[in-house]
C-alpha cells in the first residue's frame, strides 16, 4: 500500500510542474509585454520600461526567470493583484471558503440524489423509471450552466420570490466570521433568521451547480450497476438467498462504486468550472467571480496565480480519490 | 416422492416472435441422496434449467413447467421472500468459474459468515467458527490464513473449495453443481470430485452434476441424463447407459472420447452444429447431424419413450425398438 | 419454420433506429444542417438588423408581440428568431471546427504514444495531463486571454480543451488494438509504422472516435457559449447563442423572452448531438445495450 502512494505521489510530480510551467509562461505569451502584463501600466516609455523590467527580473535569461518563480512560488509568493495590490495567496484565500462551501453543497446534492437515481435506474432497466432518469440526467448535462441558473433566478427568485438573487446572506445581518463557511458561522452567531438566510442564498446557486455533477453521477451509477448485476458473483449472491438490498446496495454496489469514486473525482473540475460561471450570476464572492473579473480587467497577476492553484487543487483532488480508489478496491491494495 | 420433480419444463429469451428456445420440455426427477449427471454440448440447456430450478432466469427469460417442485413445494408459484429462504438453505448451487463467482471486495470469512447469517443466525463469533470449520471440512490448507484472505488471493482450486463451504453451510438437500470442474486445473479436478462424492455421501445430500465431460460423469453419477438443443433425448442408469447407449447423440458422445479412439487416424466427431436461433428443425433436432437419419426424421419430432429410467427421443432408437 | 439472420449494416440501423431518442437527435441535427446552410431560406430577417422602434417586444402569441417578430427581439430591437437561425450556422461552424481539429490533433498524438511508447509516450501523457488538470473553461479562458477574445479564437482554445480526451482515446484503442493477433500478422508481412498505423489499426479504433466526435460537437457548443456569455467568444453583433445570453441577466424580469430561446436553442443542439452520440455509441457496440 505504501509504495502505491509513494508511486501515485510521484507521479503528480511532474504534472505539478508542468503547470507551474504553464503559468509561468502565460505572462510571456500575452499580447504586449511582459513587463505591462505584470504591473498593469500601459504606454510606457522605453526608460520606464527598461526600469520596469529590471525591477521585475524581466531582463534575466527565461530559465533564471522560472527558477526564480519556483522558488517565489514555494515562498507562498503568487504575485500581486495589479487592482487591489494584494497578495494573489491571500486574496485566494480569504475567497476560497465561499467556492469551497457551494462546491461542497453541490456535488452532497448530486450524491444525495444520484447515486440512488442511478441505482434504481439499473435494477428497473428500460422501465419508465430507468427513462426518466437518464432523460432528466440527459437534459441537465446538455444545459447551459448559467441558462439554468438564469432560469431558476426566473422561477424562484422572481416569480415565487422564495429565494434571493445574489450573495451569500442579507445584508443585514453581520457577524465575524470564523470559518469562512457561511452555513457554520451563520449557525454558531445565534442571531435569528440568519443561519436560514445562509440557506436560502445557498439553494440555487448549489442546485445550479450541482446540476451536471448529478448527472454525471446518476448515469455513471447506472452504467456501473448494470456491469455488476451482471457479475457471477451477484448470482452467487442470489444463490445464497440474500435480500434485495443485500444483493444491489451491498454485494453489487460496493463493487459499482469503485468506477463512480473515480467520476466524482473528475468531477471537482466541473465544479470549477460551473463555479466560475454560477458565481457571475449570483454575484457569489468566490474564486469564480474574482477570476473573471480579472480576467476582463487584465490583472494578469491573478489569472496567472488563480489558473495555478484551481490545477493545483484539482490535481491534489484527483490524487486524493486515486489513493481512496486503492482503499477500496482490495485488488489494488496487494498490489495485483 | 422425489426430492425434485420437473416436468415439461421449458425456458425461452428474446422476442416473441422470435425466440431463442433454451429448453424445451424437460422431465427431470431427483430422489434423496442421489447423484444425477446432466450432460450436452454447449448450448444443450443444461445450466438453463439448472438456473430455472433457482429461479434465477429473469426476464426477458421466459420459464415454463407443467410442474416444478422441491421436497413437495411448488417452485414455480412461490413468493420471493419463500424462494430466499429455500435458496442456499434447501438446494445450493456452485458455478463453473469460482474465481469470478465471488465477490472480489469482500473477504472469504465475510461471504460464508454471510450465508450463515441469512439462514441460520447467531453470534458473529459462532459464525466465524463455523466457516473454520466448514474450510476444513472442505479440505482447504490453511484454513485460518484462507478465512481472512479476498478471493484474488486463492487459486482456481481454492475459490471452488470455498463456493463448496458455501454452498454445504445449511446442509441443503439438493447440491447443483453446473459444470464445477471445468475452469479447474486437471489434478485439481479429480480432488474437487472426490470432495463433492464424499460430502454428498456424508450428508445424505443430492448431487445435481451437469458437465459436458463424460468421464466426470462416467465416475461420479448413478443416472444420467443427456440433452441436446434443449430437450431431453436420453435418460438411462450407470454403466448401463454408456455400455448400451440407445440415442444416436449419446453414442456419438461416447465416440468422440479420446479413449474410444486409440489407434485411429482422426478423432470420430459428430459434424455440424448444434442448431441456433434461427435454424431449429422442425423435425428431430439432431436430424441435420444423425448418421442414422431418415425421412420420417425430417418431418416428425420424436417424444421421448420407454420405461422411467431408460427414456429416449428417437425414431430409430440403437437397440432397435423401433417405434 | 426459420428465419434467416439479418445483415450488418441493417442489423446497426435497426440498433440505432430503435433508439427512438438518437433517432429525433439526428433529426434535430440534420435541421440544424439545414438552418446552417440556407439560414436566408428560412430567417425573416438580417440577423444584425436593428428595429429601434420595436426594441424589446414579446414575441407574435403574447400581447404587444407581431408577426413580424415571431419570438420577439432584444434590447436593441433584433428578431430573435433569426438570430438564432444564424446562429445554428455558428454553432454548427464551431463544432466542426473544434472537433476536427483536436480530432486530428488527438489521432497523430494518440497513434504516436501507442506506438512509440517509451519517453514519447511519457512525454506526451505528461503534456496531456498537465492539459486535464485545468477545468476546461480556465484552460479555454487561459488560451483567450493569449489570443485575445473573438470566434475564432473560442475555436482553438475549445480545440485545445478537448485534444486530451482525443489523445487518451486514441491511445488506449491503440495499445488495445496493437496487442491482437491481425496486427502481428501484418507486421510478418512486411508493413512498415507508418502504414500499420494508418491503415491497419487506426481503422479499427473508428467506433469509439466516431461516438466521442459526436459528444464533441455538443461539448464545443456549451464551451462556445460559456466563453460567448462571459464576453470571451463571439464578439457583438455576431449572433452567437452564447453571447445573445451575456446581457440577459438584467432583463429577466422584463422581457424573458430574451433570456428563454438562445438558451432554449443551445439546450435543443446539445441534447440532439448527445443523443445521436449515445445511440451511435450503443449501436455500434451492441454488448453495452444488452
Amino acid at each position: 500500500m505504501l509504495a502505491y502512494i509513494l508511486k501515485r505521489v510521484g507521479m503528480v510530480i511532474p504534472t505539478l510542474l508542468g503547470i507551474t510551467l504553464l503559468a509561468f509562461s502565460l505572462i510571456h505569451m500575452i499580447p504586449g509585454n511582459a513587463a505591462e502584463a505584470l504591473s498593469g501600466e500601459r504606454g510606457m516609455s522605453p526608460e520606464r520600461y527598461r526600469e520596469l523590467a529590471h525591477q521585475l527580473g524581466l531582463d534575466r535569461p527565461l530559465h533564471v526567470q522560472y527558477f526564480d518563480y519556483l522558488v517565489r512560488l514555494l515562498h507562498g509568493d503568487f504575485g500581486r493583484s495589479i487592482n487591489t495590490h494584494e497578495a494573489v495567496l491571500k486574496e485566494f484565500l480569504t475567497l476560497f471558503p465561499a467556492t469551497a462551501e457551494l462546491a461542497l453543497c453541490a456535488i452532497l446534492l448530486a450524491l444525495m440524489l444520484g447515486l440512488p437515481a442511478g441505482i434504481l435506474a439499473a435494477v428497473k432497466r428500460n422501465s419508465f423509471l430507468d427513462y426518466s432518469v437518464m432523460g432528466v440526467s440527459l437534459t441537465g448535462y446538455s444545459m447551459p450552466i448559467f441558462w439554468w441558473a438564469l432560469l431558476l433566478i426566473e422561477l424562484f427568485s422572481v416569480k415565487l420570490g422564495w429565494t434571493p438573487v445574489s450573495g451569500r446572506i442579507a445584508i443585514v445581518y453581520d457577524f465575524p466570521t470564523s470559518t469562512g463557511f457561511m452555513l457554520i458561522d451563520a449557525w454558531r452567531s445565534g442571531q435569528a433568521g440568519a443561519f436560514r438566510s445562509a440557506v436560502t442564498h445557498l439553494i440555487l446557486p448549489a442546485i445550479a451547480l450541482g446540476t451536471i455533477p448529478l448527472a454525471v453521477i446518476a448515469r455513471m451509477t447506472r452504467s456501473a450497476m448494470l456491469e455488476v448485476l451482471r457479475e457471477d458473483y451477484v448470482r452467487t449472491a442470489r444463490a445464497k438467498g440474500l435480500s434485495w438490498f443485500s444483493v444491489v446496495c451491498v454485494h453489487a454496489l460496493r463493487n459499482a462504486l469503485i468506477p463512480v469514486i473515480t467520476v466524482i473525482g473528475l468531477q471537482i473540475g466541473t465544479l470549477l468550472t460551473g463555479a466560475i460561471l454560477t458565481e457571475t450570476i449570483f454575484s457569489w464572492p468566490g474564486i469564480g467571480k474574482w477570476l473573471v473579473e480579472a480576467i476582463h480587467r487584465r490583472d494578469y497577476p491573478v489569472v496567472q496565480g488563480g489558473i495555478l492553484i484551481s490545477a493545483t487543487i484539482v490535481i491534489s483532488v484527483n490524487l486524493l480519490v486515486d489513493l481512496l480508489y486503492g482503499v477500496v478496491n482490495p485488488r489494488i491494495r496487494h498490489g495485483r | 416422492m422425489a426430492l425434485l420433480e420437473i416436468e415439461q419444463l421449458s425456458v425461452s429469451f428474446g422476442r416473441p416472435e422470435a425466440p431463442l428456445i433454451a429448453v424445451e420440455g424437460v422431465d427431470l426427477a431427483i430422489n434423496e441422496g442421489e447423484v444425477v449427471g446432466v450432460v450436452g454440448e454447449s448450448g444443450s440447456g443444461k445450466s438453463v434449467s439448472s438456473l430455472a430450478i433457482m429461479g434465477l432466469i429473469d426476464p426477458p427469460g421466459r420459464v415454463a413447467a407443467k410442474r416444478m417442485a422441491l421436497a413437495g413445494k411448488n417452485l414455480l408459484d412461490i413468493s420471493s421472500r419463500e424462494r430466499r429462504a429455500m435458496l442456499g438453505r434447501d438446494v445450493a448451487m456452485i458455478f463453473q468459474d469460482p474465481m469470478a463467482s465471488l465477490n472480489p471486495c469482500f473477504t472469504v470469512a465475510h461471504q460464508l459468515m454471510e450465508t450463515l447469517a441469512v439462514h441460520v443466525g447467531g453470534r458473529a463469533s459462532e459464525r466465524r467458527a463455523r466457516a473454520l470449520e466448514l474450510l476444513r471440512q472442505v479440505d482447504m490448507p490453511d484454513p485460518e490464513r484462507r478465512l481472512n484472505a479476498y478471493p484474488h488471493q486463492l487459486s482456481g482450486g481454492m475459490s471452488q473449495r470455498v463456493m463448496v463451504a458455501m454452498a454445504i453451510a445449511c446442509n441443503p438437500r439438493l447440491l447443483i453443481a453446473d459444470e464445477p470442474t471445468t475452469a479447474l486445473d486437471v489434478t485439481i479436478q479429480a480432488q474437487l470430485l472426490d470432495l463433492l462424492l464424499a460430502l454428498q455421501k456424508q450428508r445424505g445430500m443430492a448431487l445435481l452434476l451437469i458437465t459436458h465431460d463424460l468421464g466426470v460423469v462416467a465416475q461420479t453419477a448413478q443416472r444420467v441424463v443427456v440433452m441436446y438443443a434443449g430437450q431431453v433425448v436420453e435418460t438411462g442408469a450407470l454403466p448401463r447407459i454408456f455400455q448400451a447407449p440407445r440415442h444416436p447423440y449419446t453414442r456419438a458422445l461416447l465416440a468422440a472420447l479420446p479413449e474410444n479412439n486409440v489407434g485411429r487416424q482422426r478423432l470420430q466427431t459428430i459434424p455440424g452444429t448444434v442448431p441456433g436461433q434461427f435454424d431449429r428443425p422442425a423435425g428431430c433436432l439432431l436430424q441435420p447431424r444423425c448418421a442414422f437419419a431418415a425421412p420420417r426424421c425430417t418431418q416428425e419430432r420424436p417424444a421421448l419413450f420407454g420405461k422411467p429410467d431408460a427414456l429416449v427421443r428417437c425414431h430409430f432408437p440403437l437397440d432397435g425398438e423401433a417405434r | 419454420m426459420s428465419s434467416t439472420p439479418p445483415s450488418l449494416l441493417a442489423e446497426l440501423w435497426r440498433h440505432f433506429s430503435r433508439n427512438r431518442g438518437a433517432v429525433a437527435g439526428l433529426a434535430v441535427v440534420l435541421l440544424l444542417v439545414l438552418l446552417a446552410l440556407f439560414p436566408g431560406w428560412f430567417a425573416p430577417h438580417s440577423p444584425i438588423e436593428q428595429f429601434r422602434s420595436a426594441a424589446l417586444s414579446p414575441p407574435a402569441w403574447l400581447g404587444g408581440g407581431s408577426r413580424h417578430f415571431p419570438l420577439g427581439t432584444d434590447a436593441v430591437g433584433r428578431d430573435i428568431l433569426s438570430r438564432l437561425i444564424y446562429g445554428a450556422r455558428l454553432s454548427l461552424t464551431i463544432g466542426l471546427v473544434a472537433v476536427s481539429l483536436s480530432l486530428s490533433m488527438g489521432i497523430v498524438l494518440g497513434l504516436i504514444s501507442g506506438f512509440m511508447r517509451g519517453w514519447v509516450e511519457t512525454a506526451i501523457m505528461r503534456l496531456m495531463d498537465v492539459l486535464l488538470a485545468l477545468p476546461s473553461l480556465l484552460l479555454a479562458i487561459a488560451v483567450v486571454a493569449i489570443l485575445g477574445p473573438g470566434l475564432l479564437n473560442a475555436m482553438v482554445a475549445i480545440a485545445v480543451v478537448m485534444v486530451p480526451h482525443y489523445v487518451r482515446l486514441m491511445r488506449a484503442s491503440v495499445i488495445g488494438e496493437l496487442g491482437k493477433d491481425y496486427v502481428a500478422a501484418s507486421r510478418i508481412a512486411g508493413a512498415g509504422t507508418l502504414r500499420l498505423m494508418f491503415d491497419t489499426v487506426l481503422p479499427n479504433c473508428t467506433a469509439p472516435l466516431i461516438v466521442q466526435a459526436t459528444l464533441g460537437f455538443s461539448s464545443a457548443i456549451l464551451d462556445a457559449a460559456a466563453l460567448g456569455f462571459l464576453g470571451l467568444g463571439a464578439q457583438p453583433p455576431t449572433p452567437e447563442w452564447g453571447s445573445m445570453l451575456a446581457s440577459a441577466l438584467e432583463f429577466i424580469a422584463s422581457a424573458w423572452w430574451v433570456v428563454s430561446f438562445p438558451g432554449l436553442a443551445i439546450l435543443v443542439a446539445v441534447l440532439a448531438f448527445n443523443l445521436m452520440g449515445d445511440g451511435l455509441r450503443d449501436a455500434l457496440d451492441p454488448k453495452l445495450k444488452s
